[in-house]
């Protein structure tokens, strides 16, 4: 058990004007869960990225069973019994659950027995408690099946260590409970776990020992029984954290958002919001509970214009604004914070200063009649960064190549930059805006709505974390099937009757 | 001339006769652009290929008067053409649509420029005999139709079979249809990507080519410039309307084979309310109208192989 069976040794990796990883040491024994935490831009993804093959080192020493190797792909780490559940999932939608877990294993024949692979991997799978049915094509499954089904691929190559990179964060609670218990049972077989993560209740409640990075260096490794959050908070950020918010009294200015009776139907016609109906005022942040895929995105994007309703009305300030366009939206002050980052959220190949005004590009501060002006963008860009604690090498260095957090940072800086010092009447509509962000970040995201608040802005915002619902929202509403099943004063609310109802048994 | 009164049997039976002769020209190339487009490489080239594939087993069942001779020639000549397809977009990573495009200008070119003296001089060959299948033949309607034609329509029934087994059996079917999904990830896992897209786009090729051989071994008697008359694209479309999966494509294939014996049907039984040229049109309609129709994002977004017609580069 004392083994080391990984021992990294001062790894060193450097990105185009970023040291990601700054001679970071890093040791792994046998049947442990090993916590690797850090804030966003850390350097966690990275070091795992080399461990696993994907990056090469700039130099550092990587030992299994205590001798000394080279990774130069996947491959070679999977052979050394290395593999690794990234960030977003790699597997092919199209294929089954079996196609997906064979895929690559020498374990097969030329002609394959997919029942008998079938078979195995049910086996496999309950062994572990992952529930999942192996022959289902893999677009069908829920984001926490398709983690088992990644987790699957690496027990079924006989994996013994085994990288998890933010799994929590795509999961529900139940789902989550779920995933520890499975990884006790693989640790408790002898599987090493390598858990990332930046959230302080999971390092405590899964891990055995914890490694903290912070900007690329190790700060400390530590017996988790031997510590808790708010020391280890100090040591992911630097400096302490609060963990409970105070709010000011609320002050009600007045209607901004009314919305009556609005259905969406999806692109085959199903009905995904079956008639929803609330007012928000000025000066009031709800958040809005619930498993995903139960409306939340459908109604998210009614409000911001994104969708067609195809009944009800949408009111802004009194003006009507049914079916406007998402610029129409924007400009009567409804801000939308998207779900994807990627995609939706940015644009991948532009850079930082340029993701920061797509929306403002007709700004007359930084358009001319025919050029954009350049200088007035960059400071525009360099004093966002610099508010919002953008970890980055310049502003001009394309989206892409941003950690996770990072990169929610910046399309939070592009949506509120430009209204944190306005007068209110606004209406943010977030879509689980904490998602990927460390400690620090969330406290910046959590008081920034407090204060947006505090000035008059109505808040919506979705989220699957109940804790964060409750700490700052004034009202809590509860989403089951298209519908507002529960709407619930934030002071009187309590976590079991909201998982009850997030989960469809009881109306309040 | 007044209409001639044939029993609807003998009719059915003749429609379906040219059901199957037109539809397994079109099966062969469908199963082998199906192959080819699994592994992510689109190969518009198809009617070049046939073209020239024709042309080969046509100049070499003169020469031997052996058919099997002259399908591996058609088969070799798909597969050399398409061999040019797949160094251009695996290995120097160009524009598929445009590389495709380029060998069907090819291969029609070429075929138009080796066979003129063969389409001057009026060489004739004997269409290859049909084989009788004993008992199944007896069957009526599909007994002549399907089960009474020449070796090659049966090797079309064989390769659906075949290609359906190898596609989700078998472990390269599964390397080749993950690399046709997500080359990146089937790299990391091993799979040689370059390798797998070289040999599914030849043996497509090859099978384009033998497609070929069926046209004109088995229903034209000579050679002549635009003997292919766009079957290739018919069988794009088919690729299509199959979802990618060779088993729907033995009933697309005989589909789009029944919609074009209707002129020659109508005609035998003097129905001529609707202008032939009309019929003639109609395979290329409903190729055009499948391609609007199944090009709808939202069935492309779930049958189409997601990494279609995208050069695959490894990156470090
Ligand atoms: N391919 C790349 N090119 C350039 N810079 C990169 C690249 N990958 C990561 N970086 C940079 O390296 C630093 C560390 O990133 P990394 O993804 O390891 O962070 P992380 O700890 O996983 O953060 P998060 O919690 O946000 O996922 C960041 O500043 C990031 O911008
Ligand atoms: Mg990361």
């Amino acid at each position: 058990m004392d083994e080391n069976v990984l021992e990294m040794v001062d790894i060193v990796k450097v990105f185009p004007g970023v040291i990601a990883n700054d001679r970071v040491n890093f040791s792994l024994k046998a049947g442990e869960i090993h916590a690797l935490l850090g804030e966003n831009g850390a350097g966690k993804t990275t070091l795992m990225n080399i461990l696993y093959g994907i990056y090469r080192m700039d130099s550092g020493v990587i030992k299994v069973d205590g001798r000394k190797v080279t990774i130069r792909s996947p491959r070679d780490a999977i052979k050394l019994g290395i593999g690794m559940v990234h960030q977003n999932f790699k597997l092919i939608p199209a294929h089954t659950v079996v196609e997906n877990v064979i895929l690559g294993s020498e374990k097969n024949g030329f002609i394959l027995d997919l029942k008998k692979s079938g078979e195995e991997i049910k086996n496999l799978a309950s062994s572990f408690g992952l529930k999942v049915d192996p022959f289902s094509e893999v677009w069908k499954l829920s984001m926490g099946e398709r983690q088992r089904v990644e987790i699957l691929k690496l027990l079924y190559k006989n994996v013994r260590i085994m990288i998890l990179d933010e799994p929590t964060a795509v999961l529900t609670p139940q789902e989550k409970r779920e995933l520890f218990s499975s990884l006790r049972e693989m640790s408790s077989k002898g599987k090493s776990i390598i858990f990332i993560t930046h959230k302080l209740d999971e390092v405590l409640e899964i891990s055995d020992r914890v490694t903290v990075l912070r900007r690329g260096k190790n700060v400390a490794t530590k017996v988790t029984k031997e510590t808790n959050k708010i020391e280890l908070a100090n040591l992911m950020i630097g400096r302490p954290i609060i963990f409970e918010y105070s709010k000011n009294p609320q002050k009600l200015s007045g209607l901004v958002l009314k919305v009556e009776n609005v259905r969406v139907l999806d692109e085959e016609g199903n009905v995904r919001l079956k008639g929803v109906s609330f007012s928000l005022n000025g000066g009031e942040i709800v958040g809005v509970a619930g498993i995903a895929g139960n409306g939340q995105k459908e109604l998210a994007e009614a409000i911001t214009g994104l969708k067609r309703v195809s009944s009800g009305k949408i009111f802004v300030r009194g003006k009507d604004l049914t079916n406007a366009s998402p610029k129409k939206f924007f400009d009567n002050g409804v801000l939308f914070i998207p779900e994807e980052r990627l995609g939706v959220g940015t644009a991948p190949n532009l850079s930082i200063a340029e993701n920061l005004i797509l929306k403002s590009y007709d700004n007359k501060l930084f358009s001319g009649p025919v050029f954009l002006n350049f200088d007035a963008i960059q400071k525009f860009a360099e004093k966002l960064v610099k508010d919002f604690e953008i970890l980055c090498s310049s502003v001009n260095v394309p989206v892409k190549f941003l950690s996770g957090g990072n990169l929610q940072k910046v399309v939070l800086a592009r949506e509120l930059g430009n209204i944190i010092n306005n007068a209110g009447g606004n209406v943010i509509v977030a879509m689980y805006p904490t998602r990927g962000l460390d400690v620090g970040a969330t406290e910046y995201v959590r008081k920034l709505f407090l204060k947006m608040r505090d000035e008059g802005n109505a808040i919506i915002f979705f989220s699957e974390d109940l804790e964060e619902i409750l700490s700052i929202s004034d009202r809590v509403f509860v989403m089951f099937d298209g519908r507002i099943v529960g709407e619930i004063d934030s002071s009187e609310a309590d976590v079991e009757k909201i998982g009850l109802m997030m989960a469809g048994s009881v109306a309040s | 001339m007044e209409a001639i009164k044939v029993d609807p049997l003998t009719i059915l039976t003749t429609m379906f006769i040219l059901m199957v002769q037109e539809g397994s020209i079109l099966l062969v190339a469908t199963l082998g652009e199906i192959f080819t487009e699994r592994s992510g490489i689109l190969n518009l080239g198809v009617e070049g290929l046939i073209c020239f594939g024709a042309l080969s087993s046509f100049i070499v069942y003169y020469l031997t008067g052996n058919w099997i001779i002259a399908t591996l020639a058609a088969a070799s000549a798909g597969l050399m053409l398409s061999l040019i397809h797949a160094f251009v977009s695996i290995t120097l990573k160009a524009n598929q649509t445009v590389s495709g495009l380029a060998i069907t200008i090819l291969g029609l070119g070429l075929s138009s420029f080796i066979g003129r003296p063969i389409a001057l001089s009026r060489i004739r060959i004997d269409p290859l005999e049909s084989v009788r299948v004993p008992l199944l033949s007896e069957i009526p309607v599909i007994g002549p139709s399907f089960f009474n034609q020449n070796p090659l329509v049966y090797f079309s029934y064989i390769m659906v079979i075949v290609l359906w087994f190898i596609l989700y059996k078998t472990r390269f079917g599964l390397n080749l249809r993950s690399v046709g999904e997500n080359p990146s990830m089937a790299d990391s896992l091993g799979i040689n990507v370059f390798l797998t897209r070289y040999v599914a786009t030849s043996v497509g090729g090859a099978l384009c080519g033998i497609s070929g051989a069926l046209l004109i071994l088995g229903y034209y008697p000579s050679w002549y410039d635009g003997i292919t008359a766009g079957r290739g694209w018919i069988a794009v479309a088919l690729v299509i309307f199959s979802s990618w999966n060779p088993l729907y494509a033995f009933f697309g294939a005989y589909f789009f084979g029944l919609v074009g014996t209707l002129n020659a049907t109508f005609q035998s039984i003097g129905f001529r309310a609707i202008p032939t040229d009309f019929f003639r049109t109609l395979p290329y309609l409903l190729t055009i109208l499948v391609l609007i129709i199944f090009s709808s994002t939202r069935f492309r977004r779930r049958k189409m192989p997601a990494s279609l017609g995208k050069p695959y580069t490894r990156e470090l």
